[in-house]
């Protein structure tokens, strides 16, 4: 930007965005001496958590990439993707799905992230004393139907009992491993200016799907959770673009959230066309209503996907004809500037910043 | 989406521009959005990257958020943290910082703390837990004012007695009076508050034009409505008129809301004097419950602190509520002060000037423009 010519005041305003890039760009600090709700929304805070706390203690280089899962080479050569997550969501049944669909679909997902095809999964149970058997029993039927279309095993678990009042029903964490195929390279580092942004479908069915099933907001609307297993259609989506060059699952923190990863990650813009972001109208409406931006809202069923810009056509095709892919889009491109920032270009040519989300008030989604 | 998506076209904006761009011509003029609502489209929209850099659009006090100074965030926590308190208040005051943190500290400290999005569901809440007493946190302009009122006057009717309010509605004429009466800036108009005057219509801003010569258009929240109502204020300077319109006539009426405007009157009166953010004390700028009300005014059930709690010395949002300094000019804005530690008030609702202008509005100019002219093929 320095051909161009400023202003008095506009230079002095750019001095001030330059001073808070600047200072953004240092480690996120952990002040508080509690943990809130914050920590868990996905947003700065938790950053600053798992940076403070997590990796501080762990530190180790499969670790410290902070990927969905991490990415284990064997003695043989193979490499193996490997991941866990825990599911705490309420109401443990919403439209579209249950904590036993999630808990699958989840651990699936951020498998077929790093680019591995899902095979094992484990999962242990954290059940509160007075959990009904029978309500335990269909939750189970769920996780065993997704697992089976995912095409993956649940091979081993564990259970535990807790008193009445010291978990809320019933908790699950899966843990799952995939074996990645030998060509494949999946990588922020890969991610080039010019490249296209995907979209596998509409964004922010799941989070709005749960927050209205929670009932207490007395909103009624037609909206589903979109949980599914992925899997597959990254399988197609790669068989059309082979130079693919990233894939995240933008589950809590939305397509907002992954996006500013991206963008910290490469250095790189992330520009977004506003009129390109799939939304059904419902879930649109029911974000205007709250003031919730629906970049920010959760997706358990979907991908972002950074494709090279002459794969993109090959990839929007194929992935079109996967029942999952019906209403996958391009919603940007890699941008050398504006440098380590997320963009969205407006409606009408104007343009502001994605942020990363501060104090996510959507309770416990996933 | 219905509703919405007509006032966000396109075509109509680059029209919209090019009128604008017309008529400000070399003069600059400086107008202020009253409303928080006006402030979070502009960034949230990227308007002011489409403007012309003759129009400079400063941002008002009409955040309800950012207004409520330091103390009375203190008297709320120390409600929240009393014995079989259930605390409800609206999303956006969870975040707001007192002297020793926020309500969301409290509720991590283990205080009952619950968001709602109507005074109504706070009362719902007090009906289906009678062993607790519920409290809710009312805040706001003439726009949430009746539907706190139409609760106090359901809660009477129920007969509920475990449900309070603790009341800091503000109104809006003060605070532009004292705008106006501060010798600091210097405007060329005014974009009227939208939602706040479906309530009180468009006749109290009549003085505006009469006694201080500023024209005044009543502004709508979508992208269109702010580039139209920017056009009406330079439609007027260029023909040298000066009076109050509504660009907002689909939802405002001239008479605003008589129903609305007679329940304030049964449930509220004005305090004499009420203390800002920023502002310091406005006489007759704030609402009370009135003496029949009593038995659910939270400041007459509870013996709260009441401290004045002066702001931290280096927050200016004094300054950015009165347009006199822009959010960037503040000196901890960005660093010392962001969404996630927020010092002032105006970072941490989402109709901040400084929260909008943080997490939409933070790119050199040249950089948005250039981006907003490029266009995936």
């Amino acid at each position: 930007m320095t051909s161009v010519h400023h202003s008095g005041p506009t230079f002095a305003e750019n001095e001030v965005i330059e001073r808070i890039e600047a200072f953004r760009r240092r480690r996120p600090r952990l002040r508080d001496e509690i943990v809130t709700l914050a920590h868990g929304a996905g947003g700065k805070a938790s950053a600053a958590l798992v940076d403070a706390v997590f990796v501080e203690a762990f530190r180790n280089e499969q670790l410290e990439a902070l990927g969905d899962g991490a990415v284990l080479t064997l003695p043989s050569g193979d490499r193996l993707a490997f991941s866990t997550d825990s599911f705490v969501v309420q109401p443990l049944r919403f439209p579209g799905g249950s904590i036993g669909h999630l808990a699958v679909h989840g651990t699936v997902n951020d498998l077929a992230m790093a680019g591995a095809r899902p095979s094992w999964i484990s999962a242990a149970f954290v059940l509160e004393e007075g959990f009904p058997v029978a309500e335990l029993r269909s939750i189970v039927a769920d996780m065993a139907q997704a697992a089976e279309t995912a095409g993956v095993q649940i091979v081993t678990g564990d259970t535990k009992v807790v008193a009445k009042g010291a978990a809320d029903g019933l908790f699950i964490t899966t843990a799952g491993v995939g074996v990645i195929p030998g060509e494949r390279q999946l990588s922020a580092a890969a991610v080039r200016p010019g490249d296209r942004v995907v979209m596998s479908g509409s964004m922010g069915d799941h989070g709005m799907a749960v927050m209205l099933a929670r009932g207490d907001l007395a909103i009624e609307a037609d909206i589903a959770s979109d949980t599914a297993a992925v899997s597959d259609l990254v399988e197609t989506l790669l068989a059309a673009a082979p130079s693919t060059r990233w894939l995240r699952d933008p589950t809590r923190g939305g397509v907002g959230t992954v996006c500013n990863e991206l963008a910290q990650t490469t250095g790189l813009g992330v520009v977004l066309d506003e009129q390109r972001l799939p939304i059904r109208p419902t879930v649109n409406g029911a974000c205007e209503l709250l003031g919730i931006d629906p970049l920010y809202v959760a997706n358990e069923g979907k991908f972002l996907a950074v494709v090279a810009p002459e794969e993109t056509e090959a990839a929007l095709l194929a992935m079109r004809t996967h029942p999952l892919g019906g209403e996958a889009a391009v919603i940007g491109e890699i941008t050398e500037e504006p440098a380590a920032t997320v963009a969205l270009r407006t409606g009408f040519g104007g343009t502001r910043i994605v942020d990363m989300l501060v104090g996510d008030p959507l309770p416990r989604i996933c | 989406m219905r509703f919405v998506d007509e006032f966000r076209d396109p075509a109509a904006a680059r029209s919209l521009i090019a009128a604008i761009e017309d008529m400000a011509g070399s003069e600059h003029h400086k107008f202020m959005e009253v409303c928080g609502g006006h402030t979070h489209t502009i960034y949230r929209h990227g308007l002011e990257h489409v403007l012309p850099e003759s129009v400079e659009l400063v941002h008002g006090p009409g955040c309800p958020v950012c207004v409520i100074p330091m103390g009375r965030i203190d008297d709320a926590i120390w409600l929240a943290e009393q014995p079989d308190v259930i605390f409800t208040s609206f999303g956006d005051m969870m975040r707001v910082p007192g002297s020793k943190g926020s309500l969301l500290d409290a509720k991590a400290r283990g205080a009952d703390v619950r968001f709602v999005y109507s005074p109504l569901d706070s009362l719902r809440l007090a009906v289906d837990n009678p062993d607790k007493k519920v409290v809710f946190f009312a805040v706001g302009f003439e726009t949430t004012a009746p539907s706190t009122a139409v609760t106090l006057v359901r809660a009477r009717e129920l007969g509920v007695t475990n449900f309070s309010v603790f009341c800091n509605h503000v109104t809006i004429v003060p605070p532009i009076k004292a705008i106006l009466d501060s010798p600091d800036l210097r405007l060329s108009g005014f974009l009227g508050p939208g939602h706040v005057s479906t309530v009180v219509g468009i006749r109290p801003y009549r003085f505006v034009p009469e006694t201080f010569g500023k024209p005044l258009v009543v502004a709508g929240f979508e992208p269109l409505d702010v580039l139209a109502a920017v056009a009406m204020l330079l439609r007027q300077i260029r023909e040298g008129r000066c009076e109050v319109e509504n660009q907002y006539s689909r939802v405002v009426r001239p008479e605003g809301n008589p129903a609305a405007l007679a329940l304030l009157g049964q449930v509220f009166e004005l305090r004499p004097h009420f203390e800002w953010r920023g502002l310091g004390f406005i006489s007759q700028s704030a609402l009370r419950m009135r003496a029949e009300f009593a038995g659910f005014d939270a400041e007459q059930i509870y013996e709260m602190p009441g401290v004045r709690v002066a702001d931290p010395k280096a927050c200016q949002c004094g300054e950015v509520l009165k347009g006199v300094l822009k959010p960037w000019e503040c000196k901890v804005f960005g660093t010392a002060c962001t969404p996630e530690t927020p010092i002032g008030t105006c970072m941490v609702s989402a109709e901040g000037a400084c929260a909008a202008y943080y997490n939409f509005g933070r790119m050199h100019r040249e950089a948005a423009q250039l981006v907003g002219q490029s266009g995936l093929r």
